[in-house]
């Protein structure tokens, strides 16, 4: 049953220092930044929390920087339509923008944030494999401090993260460009927008190739048996063949564990067979 | 709780966590927004906040403050833009079409068809089959030609 807004509550803090001060003094609050995943939660009454942490007011955690060294940095409560709509994010991480225009229609684009997406943590966040394959890094902030997570360490679990009950995401750190060897990305699902991934894929080929992979276990993961496959020059289907290793997919009301593992082999001969050649092409969109 | 509503300034007493599309409705007396799935999947609730479409059912009222919101009751200018939604065919039942309506006013103009329905995959509806409501959109935001015949089969 859908959860009485009048029982929740909401504290307002205009700056981060006060945003961590109340985590930490007044726990436990519930952070809310676009609401997209929270509200859906609320309007199932399957949401637990009822005193929630507005992040709105924090713009010194909006906004999307490129770094002088190229990489990016990337505010926690940027939206997906920023993402989309960068330049700078178009230039450095293409295959974030691609992903972004595939994250729910526009109406979810101008609300759901990046750290919402994957503070929620959800196998199918659409961010996650393309941050992954970038080596992409979370800062957490509490009022003890910074932390910086790899996101490949930040997801712990099923929906869960490394995040502690006091600290929130200030930013998404994309070191130094990411652009080295070609990238690939791409989202399966039932409907272009707004379908919750069957399997989202991100690739990159370099010396050292990078694969990453959503709704395909219990975390968004990186296929490090099948990264090292190619990295030794194995033939492909040996990689495919070990990316079966690397991935473990349930069935669900989306899909079978059987489609998903054929998807994803067919994902990965498909990033290695449009990236052969040297020639930088664009991240493909559907 | 104050914002500007359809562009009269407002102040409305709510809790900060009631969904916009309810202080619209209930607080506002303004009944165009409609209410269809209440989980951000089917659009019908788009209403413009600081002029991005958004889904009321998913938005605090909490940050509407300060902002400027727009409803259906409220878009100017888009006459063109809800009559073709009539001579087109782009309504049937019609609970989708306030948010279809609202979603479509954002598009550039001139859009291609993919641009048109790129736009719009944020709001479903379960009776046209959608090409009325893309021939509308294309006949009335431009599109080009090219968009008005494709979106015509
Ligand atoms: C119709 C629909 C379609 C969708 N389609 C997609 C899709 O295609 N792909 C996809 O990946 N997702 C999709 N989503 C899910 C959702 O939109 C995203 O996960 C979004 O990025 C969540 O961000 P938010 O700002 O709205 O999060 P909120 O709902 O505000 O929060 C989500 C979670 O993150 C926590 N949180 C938020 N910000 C912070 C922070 N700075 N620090 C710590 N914790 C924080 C909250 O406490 C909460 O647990 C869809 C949702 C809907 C309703
Ligand atoms: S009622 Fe809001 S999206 Fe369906
Ligand atoms: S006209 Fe009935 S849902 Fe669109």
């Amino acid at each position: 049953m859908k959860t009485a807004a009048s029982a929740l509550h909401l504290l307002r803090p205009e700056s981060p220092a006060q945003a961590l001060q109340w985590m930490r003094e007044r726990a436990p609050l519930q952070p809310l930044a676009g609401g997209t995943d929270l509200y859906v939660a609320l309007n199932f009454g399957t949401c637990p929390a009822r005193a929630f942490l507005d992040l709105s007011r924090l713009g010194a955690w909006r906004g999307i920087k490129v770094e002088r060294d190229g990489g990016l940095r990337i505010g926690a409560l940027a939206t997906f339509a920023e993402i989309r709509d960068h330049k700078g994010v178009a230039k450095a991480l293409p295959a974030l923008c691609a992903a972004a225009r595939e994250i729910g229609g526009a109406q979810i684009q101008n609300r759901a944030t990046i750290a919402g997406n994957l503070a929620n943590a959800s196998p199918a966040a659409d961010s996650a494999p393309v941050l992954l394959a970038a080596d992409a890094v979370v800062e957490l902030v509490s009022v003890s401090g910074v932390r910086r997570v790899p996101v490949a360490e930040f997801f712990l679990g099923y929906r869960r993260t490394a995040l502690q009950p006091d600290e929130l995401i200030q930013a998404v750190v994309i070191p130094t460009p990411p652009r080295a060897g070609q990238w690939y990305f791409r989202k399966v699902g039932t409907r272009a927008a707004n379908a919750i991934s069957k399997v989202v894929f991100c690739g990159v080929r370099g010396p050292q190739p990078r694969i990453a992979l959503g709704s395909v276990g219990p975390v968004p993961l990186r296929a490090r048996r099948a990264e090292a496959a190619l990295a030794a020059g194995e033939p492909v289907e040996t990689a495919v063949a070990a990316l079966q290793q690397d991935i473990a997919p349930i069935d669900d009301l989306r899909s079978t564990a059987e489609y998903r593992r054929f998807v994803a082999a067919g994902l990965l001969r498909q990033f290695w067979e449009r990236t052969a050649s040297p020639v930088r092409r664009p991240v493909r969109r559907r | 709780m104050r914002f500007t509503l359809n562009g009269k300034p407002v102040a409305v007493d709510a809790p900060p966590m009631k969904r916009l599309l309810d202080v619209l409705r209930e607080e506002c007396g303004l009944t165009g927004t409609k209410e269809g799935c209440g989980e951000g999947e089917c659009g019908a609730c788009t209403v413009l906040l600081d002029g991005a479409p958004v889904n009321s059912c998913l938005v605090p009222v909490a940050h509407a403050e300060g902002a400027k919101v727009t409803t259906i009751e409220g878009l100017r200018g888009h006459d063109k833009l809800q009559r073709a939604f009539v001579t087109e065919g782009g309504a049937q039942c019609g609970i989708c079409t306030p948010g279809f309506v609202v979603a479509a006013s954002t598009l550039p103009r001139g859009a291609s068809l993919e641009a048109v329905q790129e736009g719009l995959a944020g709001n479903l509806c379960r009776c046209t089959g959608y090409a009325g409501i893309y021939r509308a959109v294309a006949a009335a935001r431009g599109g080009g030609k090219s968009a008005k015949k494709k979106a015509k089969r």
